[in-house]
């Protein structure tokens, strides 16, 4: 028996909890709240599509961004106008219900429910795994078809309360097109750049690294809204202009942050839209008229394949990857609506538009018949069609080194050719970034890191942190080659090998540190010391005090409560919580220590394999590590610049010249970040991508 | 000048598909910018494009055009000069796949750009992509930053290598040498990407099947 999650999309089962909800409220005899339009426009919607924009995978969506153009575009318009001159048709035939309802409110209704909806497209196709080329396609539709549904619904808002419609209004209504959706991809991408400048500065501050993509992305999306521009346009360009340059600049934890979160925020914003969904139809007005509602949903199927059918015919002229009528087949059928019709629908005016009850209910219905009907038959007609479903390959290195080497090539044959192609202008582009825009986005030596190596480093790193999570460097497992340089290059000497190599003992120190600190999943701050390396008695004696300091003041602050002048001033909560959070440890290795690899480890999370950094290897009579704030490590070692005296409260004590350095330093000693170079012979570079 | 040139058989009987005539028209036109009104084009005449200096692979990529493999004659080698008939040899690799292609002419057209490729690879000739070569690779491509170690690209190199043999040939025991990368295993190394759609020049669009003579 097939269990229920394998038949029903996970957006179907929400919009049942949804209903059975708001049936439940009901029955109570309480007021079911409504899923407001702003409160999804502001809080529900940016979220999902932040997400969808920072991650949205840039090579196929350039490919084939003229295909998503058109369908985005021309595809909306062809709905929405077909629609709503057909509903117009209808109403006049309809009936006395129907016939007051005029062109212009009917063009309204066909260009609100006329756009694909991204949460519902993202919903169900995330479900099914199809090839990449198709989801982009119907995704990217999806997304840049905000700029027309916004025009078309305010221009035929603005209309129906004209008295007539010249044909100058159409000229500009047709010009506003461009302004919003050209207006709100440069309010985007001037967010994005200035995001990508302050990423720049953040070495000092990581832990609210994360804070500035959300910031930014977020008044992107509401100065574009602000004047009535594309916000999800805006949204897009800045997550995709920004996120090279950020991920070049932060650190490894601030985009492990940014994932998480951003995942996170998409995930509850979608199963809420979905519930509220359930809730407002059962919450809601309804007016159903049957002809009206039927011809709504049987004209949006026609026109969606109609619509497919002729631009796909069209696009298929100028691709050299054509697209098969299986492919037109998924990209018709994939073309969902959801909570932004709705919502839309929603915002209009009671007053203008009376019949607005009836057009929430045919919207409510287009979009229960496509998320249930189309979004639970589209598993089954993939697999009965056999479409391509996408291709889990790892990348390798080998990959991207033939990825790039075939860039290259292309370009040179078009520029052999004397073509100006799309190669040509890729390259273009590629040479400006390089030369111009990254040095100014870009902190420090990363500006001038090639892709190739960064990928390296990037790839390293995963590998390095899998071995550690297969249970130490002895252990190899199966899955990884048991192939080493070795087995290429039988000259090599051993010293040349990638990884540099250990001696049996270090082997062990490290196997057993790496054994005993992982398994723990909490550490007290004391024990700490005693598993360390290079634990200074000084410095213990120094944080014990710190500890029992830290107990007074508390016990103090409580006393002090009622007194008029507090005796110190009182840490502000943000600062201690930086502070517990961050590992206050601070102490130098011991001088002799140089022959000793120095370990960081994450306290916090085992299971995480981001949490396990190898830290550098010094290569024997290196002189001991130099103590400076910019090698940001954390965990076990720590180096602090000025090392206080067991005497003074310098933690606490105001004005103190040690203390704000102090602080920041235990802030930002939390959240190691970029390497600022690569020193000599080292492979592991603990930091973003 | 005579009007378009004839395209010799080998060409079209190989390939089993021509180009068009305008296309020819065009690219013989920019043959005679290259050589300068000459039959054929030399290695210096490569020079005269200016957008082929940023190239890192430049090298490679001129080197392919003179290379015999490539030229489909017998020898082996490197040819002093190309004419005509050889520049529409070594363009004809980038036409663009088609939809009426069956499963053994697809897998032909990808084994024939897969081999041009190959060839850019493998610059002594020996059939084997060595670790020396492959190092070379990344080197040139990551020669357009004048301020990178050698240490880097070799690093790359021998973990790309390494990575390579593990697709290969498996599990390696300590004594085992891998030689280098033979043909068969730059086609299972290719496996993942298509390259058939990936690997044209766009203007060189099959439209009309015209075979000109």
């Amino acid at each position: 028996i097939p269990s229920v999650s394998s038949i029903v999309p996970e957006s179907c089962l929400l919009i049942v909890v949804g209903l059975l909800v708001g049936g439940l409220i009901k029955g109570v005899g309480e007021k079911p709240p409504i899923l407001k339009s702003d409160i999804f426009f502001l809080f529900l919607l940016p979220p999902i599509i932040l997400d969808a924009g920072y991650f949205l995978p840039l090579r196929p969506f350039t490919e084939n961004l003229g295909t998503i153009l058109i369908f985005a575009v021309v595809g909306t318009l062809w709905n929405a106008f077909f629609l709503g001159g057909l509903m117009y048709a209808v109403c006049q035939l309809g009936g006395p219900g129907l016939n007051h309802i005029g062109l212009l409110a009917n063009l309204l209704f066909g260009s609100i429910i006329s756009a694909v909806d991204p949460v519902a497209v993202l919903a169900v196709f995330e479900e099914i795994h199809i090839n990449e080329l198709l989801h982009i396609l119907v995704f990217g539709e999806s997304l840049l078809n905000d700029a027309v549904t916004v025009v078309l619904y305010h221009l035929f808002e603005e209309f129906a309360s004209f008295e007539q419609v010249t044909i100058l209004d159409i000229i500009l209504g047709f010009l506003s097109f461009f302004v919003v959706s050209l207006g709100g991809v440069l309010v985007g991408v001037i967010y994005g750049v200035i995001a990508a400048f302050t990423s720049r500065f953040t070495s000092h501050i990581r832990v609210i690294e994360p804070l500035f993509v959300f910031l930014y992305s977020y008044m992107a999306y509401l100065s574009a809204e602000l004047f009535h521009l594309s916000g999800i346009m805006a949204l897009i360009a800045a997550g995709v202009v920004m996120r090279p340059y950020v991920e070049a600049n932060i650190s490894h934890k601030s985009h492990t942050t940014i994932k998480y979160f951003l995942k996170m925020w998409s995930s509850v914003s979608e199963t809420l839209i979905f519930i509220f969904l359930g809730v407002s139809t059962v919450a809601g007005h309804h007016y159903w008229n049957w002809t009206f509602v039927i011809s709504t949903l049987f004209f949006c199927l026609i026109a969606r394949v109609l619509g497919v059918l002729v631009l796909t015919w069209f696009i298929n002229k100028f691709r050299i990857v054509k697209l098969t009528p299986k492919d037109q087949f998924i990209i018709a059928y994939g073309g969902l609506r959801g909570a932004i019709a709705f919502s839309l629908g929603y915002l209009l005016d009671y007053h203008h538009f009376d019949m607005r009850d009836m057009f929430l209910t045919a919207i409510i219905t287009v979009i229960f018949f496509t998320v249930f009907v189309q979004g639970m038959t589209i598993r089954p007609l993939v697999d009965l069609l056999a479409v391509k479903k996408k291709q889990e390959t790892k990348r390798s290195i080998n990959e991207e080194i033939h990825t790039q080497f075939l860039d290259h090539l292309l370009t040179g044959i078009e520029d052999i050719c004397g073509h100006y192609g799309h190669h040509h202008w890729k390259d273009k582009l590629n040479r400006f970034n390089k030369k111009y825009v990254k040095k100014c986005l870009i902190a420090g030596e990363r500006s001038k890191e090639p892709q190739l190596i960064a990928f390296y480093h990037k790839m390293e790193m995963k590998q390095a942190i899998e071995l550690v999570e297969s249970g130490g460097i002895g252990k190899i497992p199966s899955a990884v080659s048991t192939v080493s340089i070795q087995n290429i290059n039988p000259q090599t000497l051993p010293l040349e090998r990638v990884l540099p190599a250990l001696s049996k003992d270090k082997e062990e120190e490290i196997r057993k540190i790496l054994r005993t600190n992982l398994q723990k999943t909490r550490q007290r701050l004391r024990s700490y010391n005693r598993h360390t390396l290079v634990a200074d008695p000084y410095e213990e004696a120094w944080n014990q005090m710190l500890l029992r300091r830290q107990k007074a003041r508390q016990l103090e602050q409580k006393m002090n409560n009622y007194l008029t002048v507090p005796a110190h001033r009182v840490d502000s909560p943000t600062m201690s919580r930086a502070r517990i959070g961050s590992d206050p440890l601070a102490y130098e290795p011991k001088e002799d220590s140089e022959n000793l690899p120095i370990i960081t480890i994450d306290p916090a999370s085992p299971q995480s394999p981001e949490s396990a950094e190898l830290g550098s290897e010094e290569p024997k009579g290196c002189s001991g590590l130099p103590p400076s704030p910019e090698e940001e490590e954390e965990g076990l070692v720590m180096r602090v610049k000025e090392p206080s005296s067991p005497g003074t409260d310098d933690v606490f004590t105001p004005g103190n010249s040690d203390s704000p350095s102090t602080q920041r330093m235990l802030r930002c000693l939390s959240d190691p970040g970029p390497r600022p170079e690569p020193e000599e012979g080292e492979p592991f570079i603990p930091k973003g991508q | 000048t005579g009007g378009v040139p004839r395209v010799p058989a080998p060409v079209t009987s190989v390939l089993s598909l021509a180009v068009t005539s305008e296309q020819i028209e065009h690219l013989h036109r920019r043959f005679k910018q290259l050589s300068q009104d000459q039959l054929t084009i030399r290695k210096e005449n490569f020079d005269s494009i200016p957008d082929l200096e940023f190239n890192p692979i430049r090298g490679k990529i001129v080197h392919a055009f003179f290379d015999k493999r490539n030229l489909r004659q017998e020898s082996d080698g490197l040819a002093d000069e190309i004419n005509f008939e050889d520049f529409l040899t070594i363009m004809s690799y980038f036409r663009p796949i088609e939809m009426n292609m069956d499963e053994e002419q697809l897998d032909r057209f990808r084994k024939e750009k897969l081999k041009f490729l190959f060839h850019m690879y493998d610059s002594d000739h020996d059939g084997k992509i060595t670790l020396q070569e492959y190092r070379n690779v990344v080197e040139e491509l990551l020669s357009g930053n004048p301020h990178l170690e050698k240490e880097s690209a070799r690093s790359i190199a021998d973990g790309a290598m390494m990575e390579a043999a593990s697709i290969c040939v498996g599990q390696m025991g300590p004594d085992q040498v891998y030689e280098g990368i033979t043909f068969e295993d730059f086609l299972k190394m290719w496996q993942g990407i298509d390259i058939e759609t990936k690997m044209h020049v766009r203007f060189l669009n099959v439209d009309t099947i015209a075979h000109c003579y």
